[in-house]
């Protein structure tokens, strides 16, 4: 069964125009003038359930736009979505019982009362069941390494710690489908790792289905087996992250210290009839690009049998680059060509 | 699920518990305005018996009354939703399987038990050994009062949520919030019993919702109304707190329609 299931999906936005200078002002006093802002465009995917789903973009993309409208906050402009089975805007009373939400930049907690309170608040508000509640926060607090921070106001957790509690809050009431936006945003590595090795462990262990937003591509290389990629409110690439890896990653490079100076004639001589491209790094350094196809060795034992090397890097493009190259490119007809 | 609902109301209560000494300062001030009021109307008074129909001393009780009411059922639900709005939190709180309007509801009836407590008793005995108020004597009076004042709540609180809601709406909900709060203390009858104001406006104000909020809780606990006038005021009240469930709900359904979680 499908936990999502998004058919072209639309929202548009009216915006207000402020009109320049003080004519300008009192004009818009009496009539308002609107730009419609079209958010997200006619998008459709599908996520089965028990899969991490990476939703990722340039801000204003329309990233959270998509969860908001997942979530029942947003009502779609038009377009069909189904999640569980529901119609998140139409049916939310029902529909919200089965998904748990993390804005990482919105608390759900409430800001006053103890950690512990806020949980038994939310126990009644989803009712679970007292001896349901009480395995499942074991559970929960044991993994996420909560115990002492419970009788806490959460206005005096650290922004890792209210994560953590964050997370608690979403899962109590075992939902099928989590939603996370931006869920390590400004956090340190130690607790990013620690969410993450926690995100993992509950798709493992209960199928939870998670879609998450993310700028940090470390996230979604942790987690995430399929990438949706949107850009300007279209999806320009859904797929498997090794995949995109393969497609969009144009090869390797290496960087050579040599132990005299070099030209760029020298070097290229070296490496005659092979299609590779040289840069200078400096007057001793030099990187070479090598196209994904080649084999490193074969570059390496020319260079190496005719130069004095003092050291070797080989840099693998990361997902980091890779993106930053489709989010530079990226339009939706560059897109059309690797949407496979 | 009701369970849910009255711990929003525990939580509340417990939470501005935690702030008490602020409103410490809140019975002096409602005291300095019982007696502020106390004393003008003395002046105006002068050597006249009435004045709008009100005895000097049925006066005295009546602010004194009027205020101790204002302390139980005034609440900052407008500004808690308008702010919610704006930030966006609105969001959050929708996501819950739970009314949204009828937790701030209660949170504002959390406020209110915490008011009566802390602003409304205590300051009602301040008022009591400082000035010669008149309470009635007939626990009937007691019992119709106090569940006038809950109507009170009700009716103030109702109209908070629909100032609150109108951020959905505007950008800026700001001055009809100021307006609301103005408005509310002018035309409910705390700073001015509705008998005084000229007749055209006395009728137009029978047909408004506010004085519902002071005016005939009041006048009930004051004695200035009796017999079947006692239930015709209670009767008002539940007539209009059955008519503005009809806006609170037309203005919520439009407002998820077209909801923008500005921010966001």
């Amino acid at each position: 069964m499908l936990a999502i299931d998004v058919n072209r999906l639309r929202k548009q936005f009216k915006v207000q125009k402020n009109r320049e200078g003080l004519k300008g002002a009192m004009l818009d006093l009496f009539k308002r003038e609107h730009t419609l802002v079209t958010a997200v465009k006619d998008i459709s995917f599908q996520i089965p359930q028990g899969e991490i789903c990476g939703y990722i973009g340039e801000n204003g993309a329309g990233k959270s736009t998509t969860i908001k409208m997942l979530t029942g906050i947003l009502v779609p402009t038009s377009g069909q979505i189904h999640v569980n089975g529901f119609v998140p805007h139409k049916d939310r009373e029902q529909f919200v019982k089965e998904i748990g939400v993390v804005f990482g930049q919105r608390s759900q907690l409430w800001w006053d009362i103890g950690v512990i309170e806020s949980f038994r608040l939310l126990r009644k508000v989803y009712r679970v069941d007292e001896t349901d509640f009480k395995r499942r926060l074991d559970e929960l607090i044991e993994t996420l390494d909560l115990g002492d921070l419970l009788n806490r106001p959460v206005r005096k957790l650290s922004l890792g710690q209210r994560m953590r509690c964050e997370l608690v809050a979403a899962l109590l009431h075992q939902p099928s489908i989590l939603f996370l936006d931006e869920p390590t945003i400004g956090l340190d590595i130690i607790v990013k790792t620690q969410i993450r090795d926690f995100l993992k462990k509950i798709n493992r262990e209960h199928g939870t289905t998670i879609l998450l937003t993310t700028h940090d591509l470390q996230d979604i290389d942790a987690l995430c087996s399929r990438v949706i990629m949107l850009d300007d409110g279209h999806i320009i690439y859904d797929g498997g992250l090794d995949e995109l890896k393969d497609r969009w990653s144009k090869g390797r490079e290496i960087v050579f210290q040599f132990t005299d100076a070099v030209t760029l004639d020298r070097v290229n001589s070296l490496t005659a009839g092979l299609d590779v491209r040289w840069t200078k790094e400096n007057e001793m350094a030099a990187k070479v690009w090598i196209p994904r196809e080649m084999n490193v060795s074969d570059v390496l034992a020319r260079v190496v049998s005719s130069a004095e090397i003092s050291d070797i890097k080989i840099l693998e493009t990361n997902t980091d680059e890779i993106v930053r190259e489709i989010y530079r490119t990226g339009s939706p007809e560059a897109g059309e060509g690797i949407r496979g | 699920m009701v369970s849910a609902y009255f711990d929003f109301v525990r939580i509340r209560f417990l939470t501005m518990l935690a702030y008490r000494v602020n409103y410490y300062s809140g019975i002096v001030i409602y005291a300095i305005n019982i007696g502020a009021y106390y004393f003008m109307w003395r002046a105006i008074y002068g050597d006249a018996e009435t004045l709008g129909g009100f005895t000097a001393a049925q006066m005295t009780t009546y602010i004194a009354v009027s205020w101790m009411a204002r302390a139980f059922y005034f609440n900052n639900l407008d500004r808690e939703i308008s702010n919610e709005i704006r930030d966006g939190s609105v969001a959050v709180q929708m996501m819950r399987p739970i009314s949204y309007l009828l937790v701030k509801m209660m949170q504002g009836f959390g406020e209110g038990i915490f008011r009566m407590l802390m602003l409304m008793v205590p300051g009602m005995i301040v008022a009591v050994l400082l000035f010669p108020v008149s309470l009635p004597t007939d626990p009937m009076r007691w019992v119709v009062f106090f569940v006038m004042l809950w109507f009170s709540f009700l009716i103030n609180s109702q109209l908070n949520l629909l100032t609150g809601l109108f951020a959905f709406f505007v950008e800026n909900n700001e001055g009809l919030m100021r307006m609301k709060r103005v408005l509310i203390d002018l035309l409910s009858g705390v700073l001015l019993p509705i008998t005084f104001f000229p007749g055209w406006a006395k009728t137009l104000l029978e047909w408004l919702p506010f004085q519902a909020i002071t005016y005939l809780p009041s006048s009930v606990f004051t004695g200035r109304l009796n017999g079947a006038e006692v239930w015709n005021a209670l009767y008002v009240q539940i007539v209009w707190f059955l008519v503005l469930i009809v806006p609170i709900l037309l203005m919520w359904r439009s407002a998820r329609k077209r909801l923008f979680v500005q921010g966001g």
